[in-house]
């Protein structure tokens, strides 16, 4: 019988599940408690950018970003070290931390964990650039808060069988 | 507990730390880690040294996890070692896809260190 995700979009665009998804990463691999918030704490230039592709039955990408004192401080609950800049680790950690999110999210969804695949993560860094995707199936974009850094995640569907 | 030699095989380093990190808080204190970041760069290892664990992500560019077990098995590298699979993917057709390959054990991530222990030292003193 043909899976078909169309019966189900209620489902995977509700916001509690990205909600439950970010508390269990950041809890589980972090040991940090976040909070949702509606706006950032405040915006840095530099900002890291991790990129999770979905494909399969739902197309589109799960997108983490921060600014690079708040992924220094990500990578270094994670790893235990400290870090002064963004090196190669503090992007692994930040791309890692991106795909345990993706992969969270769509284990939700049981017909989206096994029928939807994951890309490996692309992690971005730079100053002032934007996101823009046309005409998303559906889109959630929240910010949380930890201590008091402040991160944002982005669900972009931009096509669903 | 005698030495253990563990193969830690992810295409992140920072995750390849804290899967050592959790089998050294599971209680695993004499641990030996050998790291490889992809299924090709694993099966080097085991061609060159043995160990007595084995753990891998599933999503790795160049040779993903499954067809890494896939190639454990096919080159009988590692035999009777339990290869446990760590990985964002958490359906029930990866597991089997992953028991069917010869995996023994699995964990999703985000995982905890409790977790860890449950599944993997069972596995260690069975060997």
């Amino acid at each position: 019988m043909a899976v078909s995700l169309r019966e189900s979009v209620e489902l995977i665009s509700d916001p509690r599940n990205l909600d439950t998804s970010v508390e269990e990463v950041f809890q589980l691999m972090l040991g940090l408690r976040c909070r949702r918030e509606d706006e950032p704490a405040g915006r840095e230039q530099e900002s890291v950018t991790a990129v999770v592709g979905f494909g399969g039955l739902l197309s589109g990408a799960c997108v983490f970003s921060c600014g690079s004192q708040a992924a220094l401080q990500i990578a270094a609950h994670m790893t235990g070290m400290e870090f002064t800049a963004i090196d190669n680790t503090v992007k692994d950690g930040i791309g890692e931390i991106c795909n345990m999110l993706a992969g969270a999210w769509k284990g939700k969804v049981p017909e989206l964990a096994a029928h939807c695949g994951l890309s490996v993560p692309a992690v971005i860094t730079g100053r002032d650039y934007n996101l823009h995707v046309q005409a998303p199936e559906f889109q959630l974009h929240h910010i949380y808060r930890f201590d008091n850094w402040s991160f944002a995640v982005t669900i972009v569907c931009d096509g669903l069988q | 507990m005698s030495e253990v030699r563990a193969l830690i095989v992810d295409d992140s380093s920072v995750m390849r730390k804290i899967v050592e990190r959790s089998l050294r808080q599971a209680g695993l204190d004499s641990l030996v880690v050998h790291e490889a970041g992809s299924g090709s760069e694993g099966l080097d290892v085991l061609k060159a040294t043995a160990v007595d664990l084995i753990l891998s992500d599933i999503n790795m560019p160049s040779m993903d996890g499954l067809e890494f077990l896939r190639q454990i098995r096919a080159q009988n590298l590692a035999p009777g070692v339990p290869v446990v699979m760590i990985t964002t993917e958490s359906s029930e057709e990866h597991v089997k896809q992953a028991i069917q390959a010869g995996a023994r054990g699995y964990i999703r991530k985000p995982f905890t260190a409790e977790q860890v222990k449950e599944r993997v030292l069972p596995l260690v003193h069975a060997g």
